[in-house]
């Protein structure tokens, strides 16, 4: 291993040194500050005799004697089943006081493309007790299911609901499924230290940390290390998935901050900037974190993924919500006026969408009449949402009969069906029930999504006269 | 690409000089623009864009992590070209018409691994040839000579490649073969096999083009009631995501009167990739009853994979789809999504420091996709036969914004706009295209088809069709501000026909059985059907009746169900003949 003290130019996170002898692209690199800190990181570009080294920690502390040496390998994480309840750095280092980590293998971080052939479809559904998910969004195994939020929505609140929540139905029932357990990854980005506390008691006070391997970048931690953390967390997913036969769910927060790290990586290497100053290739680079998602034919394992992002200024069109709602499969969208009203968790389901939930319900999989109910719903929903506008210029008595109903069906809707508590845990069984219950308010011959016969068997005859009361 | 040429021949090496992401420069290397490459010691695929003094610009098909200056170049002295011949159907490729079953077997792993080379077609399997001409026949160009059973649906002609003189066939042989064994001898010396390349830049030469006459049908009761596509003809769809771009793809891919299919998953998901790859060899082919996969070549290349082959699949796929248009089919091709390629170009373009356009992307933009939509069309081929490549793009413009570059130079080319909205992907009004934005261009050339093939007075029922949703239109601004009942009793009826336009017709289930492919007579008769319900209430109107009678009506929601009715001319009769006798009965 050759040591350089040829550092020429320091600015930002970038480093450019001269080397006489090739170095490969991607390649990590160390470098020794002149007061014995060892700094990380990694190289950018590599042309003969000159190499820019993006630095994860920052390169406060560098100056020209800095030596540097090439490890002459990419970036890799020594993985382990015994991650599993660990807390880890950013960059992978324990920083829960527990033992070294003996690693089991050492695996390439960046992680290649899953040759679409290969792939299973996903289309085993996951029960996450939330109706609004269940219910109207499902989520299956192997699927990448983002959460759009707002700074200051509780998307943390939902996120760990999820994960405390998630089951597959037959497993609850019997132990009959493949044997596979259930373990969760979570990568944190630029999260704030209270946000973090936030996560970690909970995983205490629940034991999920057991089943656990948590990476932790921090709002004041290094910008660049944010590039490295997914990888890490995806990498062990994919070790427990695909060599171990576990069920991952990686739950990434906040790629926000993954992506202000992007621009700002971007900037200093004085690329050409794309739309709002994030660099061209963001589309690939975020697709080569989400796309790490997946089942593959043959193997028991899966991962899925919840990455949470919150939207600049609430709005779905900036790049970041934009790029990754055109590679994931759907998004849960949180809405501050649901919020505001108390609804808990506030899923606005008419922007929300799961794109793999079709097949992932119905006979055999949930229950025959979900597809038509969740259709219904919507569409149910949709009305009466547009109603409210007319409402507020014209008055209710302006309306008619029909529009009433589906005026009360929007108002219960958020009240019961979408409002249940971070604590609660629904069935899809109970669910659908209340589904049900809602839709009955409406007359039959406003189901034009719904199979007669199954209106026949669910329908409600006696109305409920509840809609008053609760209201 | 292709391995039947020996690369060992050609001996120009060159150096890396620097990698930065998929673009490498190497210096010494002796190329021509747009050859391949195989770069470092792990002979990683790429192609050389660029050429500056003794410095060679490459683009690399493959990830580059690793790969350091000093490693050798070596040039193959071909152009990106891919294989063809019989096999294609019922394949995947990735970008570069690389086989994904066989890279499966030959990594060994689920994951895509490095500099692992595979032949777009079988160069071992033998196929039955049937010759289609005698030792002393005259052949030129473009020529038929004989032909493999592919599949169960394909009858592959085998063609004297485009590039060759012709001449007298001097030997013919029968019976099997592989792809690379001399087939027919001509007595130029000219052997013919099975197999041929091409250059994927490049359009096979062809004959003049025709206007199209005939309609692709779809299935799809939108698309070919309000907003038909012709074979040969171009169409674009673009909405933003969520909006159903993917599912609207996939039922043409599906549902599509064409002979072949080309589906091209560009910088899209891996997961939708597989949906296809096990639903297509399960569904029949509305046409033949053969399994889909059996008239379907798929090329994928996931967002994950390498940006350069994704820059690359748009020309795979055309290339391939003029090949069996030379054999005088009717190909459809779908690319979802172009703006992915659009972005692998800018990309590429800002790696190699280009001077920008438009939101950054090259100034190329609009060149290039004009240049591939015009592959698009129907033709005279040089054999004297007739086929046609119709071409759907999916657009994704970012923040569902049309007014982005690549929408707005996609929309100067084609002559089909399917515009898909977000508001009616919100409240599940599937297929999102928006009625109001749409268009065709084709409608006018495609009419005779239909008066002929269909029903005489088509036109004027569709017309009537569009008049409703138009009115409805500007009476939704009206209610918007005073509320439904405050509009005069036939307004109010123009909206309720309009709803059962819109939820009856328009929209459409994919995921129903007998929904997702509606054929043209029930296109016609179902929209006829909503025409009787109008006509009938009007007349009842008239007569005095008050609108909230006529709407109640309880044959009139029956329409809702007629899309997924299976015996739907019974079903439609007996709705037809009830509604009339109800609404007779109110006066």
């Amino acid at each position: 291993m050759k040591e350089y003290q040829t550092i020429t130019e320091v600015s930002g996170p970038l480093v450019f040194a001269e080397v006489d002898e090739p170095v490969g692209y991607d390649e990590i690199v160390e470098i020794e500050t002149p007061q014995g800190e060892t700094l990380r990181g990694q190289v950018l570009e590599s042309s003969e005799g000159l190499v820019s080294i993006q630095v994860f920690e920052g390169t406060g502390g560098i100056d020209r004697n800095a030596s540097v040496r090439f490890l002459g390998e990419t970036m890799k994480m020594p993985v382990t089943e015994d991650l599993l309840g660990r807390v880890l750095d950013g960059s992978g280092n324990p920083i829960d006081g527990g033992p070294e980590i003996v690693p089991d293998q050492r695996q390439d971080i960046v992680g290649e493309a899953i040759n679409p052939f290969s792939r299973e479809y996903p289309e085993e559904f996951i029960q996450t007790g939330v109706s609004a998910i269940d219910g109207m969004n499902t989520l299956v195994r192997g699927q990448k299911l983002p959460i759009f939020s707002g700074s200051g929505l509780p998307h943390n609140e939902l996120a760990l609901q999820i994960a405390r929540q998630a089951t597959v139905p037959e497993e609850a029932e019997g132990d009959d499924e493949d044997g596979s357990e259930f373990a969760v990854v979570f990568g944190a980005m630029g999260i704030t230290a209270e946000e973090a506390n936030e996560f970690m008691d909970d995983f205490e006070r629940t034991g999920a940390l057991e089943r656990s391997v948590v990476f932790m970048n921090l709002a004041d931690d290094p910008a660049v290390e944010r590039q490295v953390t997914p990888r890490l967390a995806l990498t062990t997913a994919e070790y427990l998935a695909f060599e171990k036969d576990y069920h991952v769910l990686v739950i990434l927060t906040d790629m926000t901050n993954y992506c202000e790290a992007l621009r700002e990586i971007g900037a200093a290497r004085e690329e050409v900037p794309g739309r709002r100053g994030y660099p061209g290739y963001m589309y690939t680079d975020l697709a080569q974190l989400y796309e790490r998602a997946g089942r593959i034919e043959g193997q028991e394992g899966s991962v899925t993924q919840i990455p949470i992002l919150t939207m600049p200024g609430d709005d779905d069109t900036h790049p970041i919500p934009d790029l990754t709602g055109y590679i994931t499969e759907g998004q849960i969208v949180m809405d501050r006026n649901l919020n505001s009203q108390g609804i808990e968790p506030p899923i606005n389901v008419l922007p929300s969408l799961s794109r793999l939930m079709d097949d992932g319900i119905g006979e055999g999989l949930t229950r025959e009449d979900h597809g038509d109910v969740s259709d219904q719903m919507y569409a149910a929903y949709a009305e009466g949402e547009d109603l409210r506008d007319l409402v507020n210029i014209v008055g209710r008595e302006a309306l008619s009969e029909r529009d009433n109903q589906f005026l009360d069906f929007a108002d219960r809707f958020e009240t019961e069906f979408v409002q249940q508590g971070y604590d609660t845990n629904r069935s899809i069984e109970e669910t659908l029930d209340l589904g049900w219950d809602l839709l009955s308010m409406l007359p039959k011959e406003a189901l034009n999504r719904i199979d007669e016969d199954l209106i026949a068997e669910h329908y409600r005859e006696e109305e409920p006269e509840a809609a008053e009361v609760e209201a | 690409m292709s391995q039947a040429e020996d690369i060992e021949s050609v001996d120009e090496d060159g150096v890396i000089e620097s990698v930065s992401g998929p673009v490498v420069t190497a210096t010494d290397l002796d190329a021509r623009m747009n050859d391949v490459v195989y770069v470092g010691d792990e002979g990683l695929m790429g192609e050389v864009i660029e050429i500056e003094g003794n410095l060679t610009t490459i683009q690399v098909y493959e990830e580059t992590s690793g790969v350091g200056p000093g490693e050798p170049v070596q040039n193959t002295g071909e152009p990106l070209s891919v294989d063809l011949g019989p096999g294609m159907m019922d394949s995947i490729y990735d970008g570069v018409q690389r086989p994904l079953d066989v890279l499966e077997d030959k990594m060994g792993t689920a994951f895509l691994d490095r500099g692992v080379d595979a032949p777009g077609i079988d160069l071992e399997k033998e196929w039955e040839f049937t010759p289609e001409v005698e030792v002393g026949d005259e052949v030129e160009p473009g020529d038929v000579v004989g032909s493999v059973p592919e599949t169960v649906t394909i009858e592959h002609k085998v063609m004297v490649p485009p590039d060759y003189e012709g001449g007298e066939v001097t030997a013919v042989e029968s019976g099997e073969f592989t792809v690379e064994e001399t087939v027919v001898e001509l007595d130029n010396g000219e052997e013919i096999q099975m197999h041929q390349e091409w250059p994927v830049r490049q359009a096979r030469p062809a004959g003049d083009k025709e206007t199209p006459t005939e309609p692709l049908v779809t299935g799809q009761r939108i698309q070919d009631g309000l907003f038909p596509l012709a074979k040969g003809g171009t169409a674009a769809i673009p909405g933003p995501f969520g909006s159903g771009k993917t599912v609207t793809q996939q039922q043409l891919a599906k549902w599509s009167d064409a002979d072949i299919v080309v589906y091209i998953g560009c910088g899209e998901r891996g997961n939708e990739m597989t949906e296809v790859i096990e639903d297509f060899p399960e569904l029949p082919d509305p046409q033949t009853g053969n399994p889909l996969m059996a008239r379907t070549c798929l090329i994928a290349n996931t967002s994950n994979m390498p940006v350069a082959a994704r820059e690359s699949c748009i020309y795979t796929g055309i290339t391939i789809a003029e090949y069996y248009r030379d054999m005088g089919y009717d190909v459809a091709l779908m690319a979802d999504s172009t703006s992915r390629w659009a972005e692998a170009m800018r990309e590429i373009s800002s790696r190699l420091e280009e001077m920008p356009g438009e939101e950054g992307y090259p100034a190329y933009l609009a060149a290039s996709l004009s240049e591939f939509y015009e592959r698009a069309g129907k033709f005279q081929l040089i054999n004297g036969g007739e086929g046609s490549i119709s071409v759907v793009g999916a657009v994704s413009p970012p923040g569902g914004d049309f007014s982005e570059p690549v929408t707005q130079n996609t929309l100067r080319i084609v002559k089909t706009f399917w515009a898909l909205d977000a508001d009616l992907a919100e409240r599940r009004h599937f297929p999102a295209i928006d009625w109001n934005e749409s268009y065709s261009l084709y409608k006018d050339q495609l009419d005779p088809w239909w008066e002929a093939n269909v029903e005489s007075d088509w036109p004027e029922v569709r017309q009537w069709a569009v008049d409703v949703l138009d009115e409805e239109d500007e009476l939704q601004e009206i209610v918007q501000l005073v509320g439904k009942d405050a509009l005069p009793e036939d307004q109010q009826l123009t909206l309720e026909v309009a709803r059962y336009l819109r939820e009856a017709w328009l929209q459409q289930n994919a995921l129903h059985d007998v929904d997702t492919y509606c054929e043209p007579q029930k296109t016609y008769r179902m929209l006829q059907a909503i025409k009787t319900f109008n006509d009938e209430a009007f007349e009842a109107l008239d007569a005095g009746v008050p609108v909230e009678e006529i709407q109640d009506v309880d044959a009139a929601p029956r329409l809702n169900r007629m899309g997924t009715a299976e015996e739907w001319n019974e079903f439609i009769d007996e709705l037809e003949s009830d509604l009339r006798e109800q609404l007779r009965a109110l006066y």
